[in-house]
């Protein structure tokens, strides 16, 4: 070590080396190897392992086990057993348990934070002050719902058994996020970490032990990606819930698809980070640092797309060049780090790859200067400039420590800039003008808004993507809905599965005589349209007699109405007051052809009372969406002091839905006057043997002041528009009630739209089953914008 | 023309060009936006990012001695308190830790510091010392004298022979963003001053917003300031790491814009050797390396020269040190 003397003259900060000695001392306690956690208990080391080792110096760490189809099983079957006594145990008595669970958390900060940096390689700073703290204030957050559950979401149940997948990039805090809202609920897990970073989850298991968990309820299986597929695969689980690339995400739902679990996806991301011209410029370089160097730039959430307004971008440039001089890159047990080692030496390659991309296409590279240790995966810090929107770089998720510089010249052309990416996840807004800020945030389609902040994180918020980003949020109130069903839709039960014949455009052999032929078209951008195909089919009454035709839509309909309904896009900004006016004008004008509407629903077989009650009904319930319409309010969640965390409610935009054949004016109506109330506007297929109620709706529609393309109707076969709709990528989510649930669910992987599908019967009348928080609660998708206020 | 200074500077540097202040320009400051939430955050990572340990922290804190600004400013200050204080700071440690750190000579803080009926004696009790006195003057702390005395006490110091004047801007000027008037008032200080340094305090308690405390860096700076300090040390609120951030960028713009290095002097509430290490590391982190250095960096302080002393006795010897063995001031 230099002398004072010669310090005194290069003023350096020297190393200050957290101790590793403790968690060292508990590598060498299973020098054997570590096996599962299933049932309470470590399995055995099994003979097939995997090598952990430390990304900072490439050394061994430990050997765990690779987990294989039947521990998983075992794994599964002890979680099952177990989920009997736990999700019948008072949310007082799970919350004692969470408590336990957070208060040994903390006790073992430290020791948890050097093993995080060890396996990970991230700088103990973080693993210290980020992620583990916040590990612990997960644990106690849901400790909270624990308690609250029967008080603050009646009338729901857990899932199951969970299985649950996490990421690398923050092993533990990924943990908590999965464990603790899933255990506050009732379910017991299955989780598998990792395969390069499973050593907290290990440590992790111990804590369960210690804190008297009941076997079973949390069980660890590690392993690579084939226990992960097993694990999804297993027809004992009932929720998926899982981090990690959007390309996994995409099989895990093609995988899922018709199995009846639940699913949430957090995915990638490319997040936009607009610089304003009038924002505080160093504190936007700082958020850089906070932002695309933290965690060496492997957050999904990080603020990959620099966006930067062109009259300040010279000037903001030369600030961040100046502030990547003084950014320290190298061992991660350092404490004056300010960025530790990629994960391992496959995520740096294929880093190193896509930089090289960029810079054949033109980018120019800017690294930190900052010296690199010679063992262990280093990438420096890195920011791309002389890039387009077209540059591999500027769109494909890099996850390192690289940001893409780009600059736009309007607010305007900043969020267009921004939205334009198939990801959605975060993005960060930096403006001293509130009304700029606020803007901004309520015009980019992200999950998580941070504006004049980054990277902010509390368990008392949601976070979650948009777009193929993923579905589902983790954290708060809107998380534990994840691993909560309404006791209602866990109790349906499968209809047998009947055969439909195909819907026949020839001349019909019996036909009901009525006085004037009416034929229904589609129902387009608020225009009665010809089908395409030419074709119209007979729809028949309870007698087989042809009482009807209807129009034989087909894909090229569906173009048509998805394209009808993207250019509605005023009914999303509009009021919900504005909304639920015309919701009730419509009531208004149904209700005075209440008479009509019986009669059609008596000639498709509805007896005359069942068919009166079938239009009150449906009456009601567009009564009851158009009274919600301004109420389905957001919430200020309570975060951090001097911060707005608001969460509110954001239409999907364009919706797919496809109606079912029972009560088929009354289930039409409460699925698509959810969805139009919350400000989606939808592209809807009727039920296929019964269209005509709804169709008869177009002169309804027309009299009731509800703009052209906020609710198109294309009739026809019903799973063959369903598939259209599903594999349509401008459309954002899909409810689907029909046989054809399996295929729905996987055509929907294409842009990892959200789906809500049933082949199940419900009660449309009872207003527990045919409407409700849960319609309204899968017609938006939340976003939390963070706003962090004082002068 | 405004002579190059050293100012206790290690001698790898080169001197500093004194600031010889420029015409008021509006633009570099009006519209400056300071994010309080965002300052607050990387203020915060200050401690957290950087750890500084062993014989590097032992270097440190003997830099931040060098540093020291060793203060009296209270209203029951005598000619021999003050004689005391120059004592300590021609001999601010024992000579067994200055051997035990492998120093070669004793080092001295940067100035003593008094008001100005006491420059007199401190300059005598420091001749031949090269250690410089600075004087607090204008109406300190308020600054609400009429401006001619106000002037007349910054001269009469310098006649005294103290060689750098802390003096106090005019609060009520920046709360009404009277712009022209702050820069006319500092700037006939600075004229007043002369061969002097001139360090302008802020009082940023009372400016209460950061984008106060920016404008009124620049200005100050526009008006010839050679350092920009915090606090007086009799506002509600001293230093602070936020406050300190902003006016440390504040400087750094001016320096871009100029090519001068301007000096920084956080003052008040200062006591620890952990505060003085984490104002070295946020000037170290936002300014770099040169800045480092008793001519472009003061620490104003009293107390925090004994905790000093007793962190580096730990260093030396290994066992923790106890006040009363340290030498009063």
């Amino acid at each position: 070590m230099p002398s004072v003397t010669e310090i005194l003259d290069t003023m350096d900060y020297g190393t200050a080396t957290e101790s590793n000695a403790h968690a060292l001392a508990w590598l060498k306690q299973h020098e054997a190897g570590f096996g599962h956690f299933i049932n309470g208990a470590f399995t055995k080391p099994s003979g097939e392992s995997l090598e952990v080792t430390n990304p900072a110096n490439g050394q061994r760490l430990a050997r765990v086990s690779q987990g294989s189809v039947a521990d998983v099983d075992t794994a599964v079957k002890a979680a099952r057993k177990a989920y009997q006594a736990w999700s019948k145990l008072s949310g007082h008595n799970r919350a004692r348990y969470l408590y336990a669970i957070a208060r040994i958390i903390q006790k073992r900060e430290r020791f948890l934070s050097v093993l995080e940096t060890m396996d990970n390689g991230k700088p103990i700073r973080e693993s210290r002050d980020i992620d583990i703290p916040l590990v612990a204030r997960h644990f106690y957050h849901h400790a909270g719902w624990a308690e609250l559950i029967a008080d603050e979401f009646p009338g729901h149940q857990p899932v199951g058994v969970c299985g649950q997948i996490i990421p690398w990039n923050f092993p533990l805090l990924m943990l908590a996020w999965k464990i603790a809202p899933a255990l506050a609920a009732g379910n017991t897990v299955v989780l598998k970490p990792a395969e390069f970073t499973p050593l907290t989850a290990l440590a992790f298991a111990a804590i369960c032990r210690e804190a008297g968990l009941p076997p079973g309820v949390v069980n660890i299986v590690t392993g690579d990606g084939t226990t992960g597929a097993a694990l999804v695969a297993h027809q004992q689980i009932d929720k998926i819930a899982f981090t990690g690339s959007t390309e996994v995400g995409r099989l895990i739902r093609k995988a899922t698809a018709g199995s009846g679990k639940k699913l949430s996806l957090e995915l990638g991301g490319k997040s936009p980070f607009i610089v304003h011209e009038d924002a505080d410029l160093d504190a936007a370089v700082e958020g850089v640092v906070d932002s695309i160097w933290f965690n060496q730039g492997q957050v999904c959430c990080a603020g990959s797309r620099i966006l930067v307004q062109e009259s300040v971008a010279p000037h903001f440039i030369a600030k961040l060049r100046r502030r990547m001089q003084s950014l320290r890159v190298g061992d991660p047990m350092d404490k004056s780090i300010d960025m530790g080692a990629i994960v391992d030496p496959i995520q740096l390659q294929r880093i190193t790859e896509i930089v090289e991309k960029g810079k054949s296409e033109g980018g120019t590279l800017l690294q930190a200067p900052c010296e690199l240790p010679v063992a262990g995966n280093w990438f420096a810090p890195a920011i791309f400039t002389d890039v387009e929107p077209s540059s591999t770089v500027m769109e494909v998720e890099i996850f390192g420590p690289v940001a893409a510089v780009m600059t736009f010249r309007t607010p305007e052309e900043a969020v267009q800039v921004a939205n334009h990416t198939r990801y959605g996840l975060a993005a960060t807004v930096w403006s001293e003008n509130i009304n700029l800020a606020l803007d901004t945030a309520s015009r980019v389609k992200a999950g998580v808004v941070w504006i004049n902040s980054t990277n902010i994180f509390d368990a008392a918020a949601g976070f979650g993507g948009y777009k193929e980003s993923g579905f589902g949020r983790e954290g708060g109130r809107e998380g534990m809905y994840e691993y909560l069903v309404p006791t209602w839709e866990a109790a349906l039960k499968p209809a047998p599965r009947a055969k439909a014949a195909p819907l026949c455009a020839l001349p019909p052999e019996s036909v009901d005589a009525s006085p004037i032929d009416r034929t229904a078209k589609l129902y387009i951008g608020g225009k009665q349209a010809r089908p395409d195909s030419g074709y119209s089919y007979s729809v028949y009454g309870a007698n087989n007699k042809a009482i009807g035709q209807a129009g034989l839509g087909n894909r090229k309909d569906i173009r048509n109405a998805v394209e009808a309904a993207i250019k509605a896009s005023g009914w999303s900004s509009l009021t919900a007051h504005n909304r639920a006016q015309v919701l009730y004008y419509i009531a208004e004008n149904l209700s005075a052809r209440a008479d009509e509407f019986t009669v059609r629903l008596c000639q498709m077989g509805a007896n005359a009372k069942k068919a009166k009650a079938e239009v009150q009904a449906s009456l009601a319930r567009i009564f009851w969406y158009a009274a919600l319409a301004d109420k389905y309010d957001g919430r200020v969640h309570n975060t951090k002091s001097r911060h707005v965390t608001f969460a509110i409610n954001e239409p999907w935009g364009v919706m797919g839905v496809v109606a079912p054949d029972d009560m088929p004016l009354l289930s039409f109506v409460s699925l698509v006057m959810p969805a139009v109330a919350m400000g989606n506007r939808v592209v809807a297929v009727p039920s296929p043997r019964a269209p005509l109620a709804a169709t008869d709706l177009y002169q309804v529609f027309d009299t009731s002041d509800l703009p052209g393309g906020v609710l198109n109707i294309v009739t026809g076969e019903r799973d063959e528009l369903a598939m259209t709709l599903a594999e349509h990528d401008e459309v954002a989510a899909l409810w689907y009630f029909g046989p054809g649930v399996k295929e729905v669910e996987a055509a929907s992987s294409g842009n990892l739209k959200a789906t809500w599908a049933s082949s199940m019967p419900r009660d449309w009348v009872s207003r527990a089953q045919g409407q409700g928080d849960e319609y309204l609660r899968r017609a938006v998708q939340v976003k939390n914008i963070w706003v962090p206020y004082g002068e | 023309m405004d002579k190059p200074c050293r100012m206790g500077a290690a001698l790898r540097f080169e001197p500093i060009a004194r600031n010889p202040g420029r015409p008021l320009i509006l633009d570099w400051f009006e519209d400056v936006q300071v994010n309080l939430s965002a300052a607050e955050r990387r203020a915060a990572s200050i401690p957290t990012r950087r750890s500084v340990k062993a014989n590097y922290q032992a270097a440190w804190l003997v830099k931040a001695l060098q540093c020291i600004d060793l203060t009296t400013l209270a209203g029951d200050d005598t000619p021999g308190r003050v004689h005391r204080l120059c004592a300590k700071a021609k001999r601010p440690l024992r000579d067994e830790i200055v051997k035990g750190l492998g120093l070669a000579d004793m080092p001295t803080v940067g100035a003593v510091c008094v008001y100005p009926v006491l420059v007199a004696p401190a300059v005598k009790a420091l001749q031949g010392s090269g250690i410089r006195v600075a004087s607090v003057a204008t109406g300190f702390p308020a600054g609400l004298t009429p401006l001619p005395q106000r002037l007349a006490e910054i001269r009469y110091a310098v006649e005294q022979g103290a060689q750098e004047i802390d003096i106090v801007i005019h609060r009520a000027k920046v709360l009404l963003q009277e712009w022209t008037a702050l820069y006319d008032e500092v700037a006939a200080m600075r004229e007043a001053c002369g061969e002097a340094h001139m360090k302008a305090i802020l009082a940023t308690g009372d400016l209460k917003t950061l984008r106060n405390v920016y404008k009124a860096s620049m200005v100050a700076m526009q008006a010839g300031a050679d350092f920009i300090k915090t606090s007086t040390g009799k506002e509600d609120v001293n230093a602070t790491l936020p406050v300190s951030l902003t006016m440390v960028r504040a400087l750094r713009d001016y320096g871009e814009l100029t090519g001068v290095h301007i000096g920084f002097k956080p003052a008040g509430g200062l006591k620890t050797a952990k505060d003085a290490m984490n104002w070295l590391i946020l000037i170290k982190e936002e300014l770099g390396r040169r800045w480092m250095e008793p001519d472009l960096f003061r620490i104003g302080a009293s107390s925090m020269l004994g905790d000093i002393e007793r962190q580096l006795e730990h260093h030396v010897t290994g066992r923790y040190a106890a006040a009363s063995h340290q030498p009063l001031a």
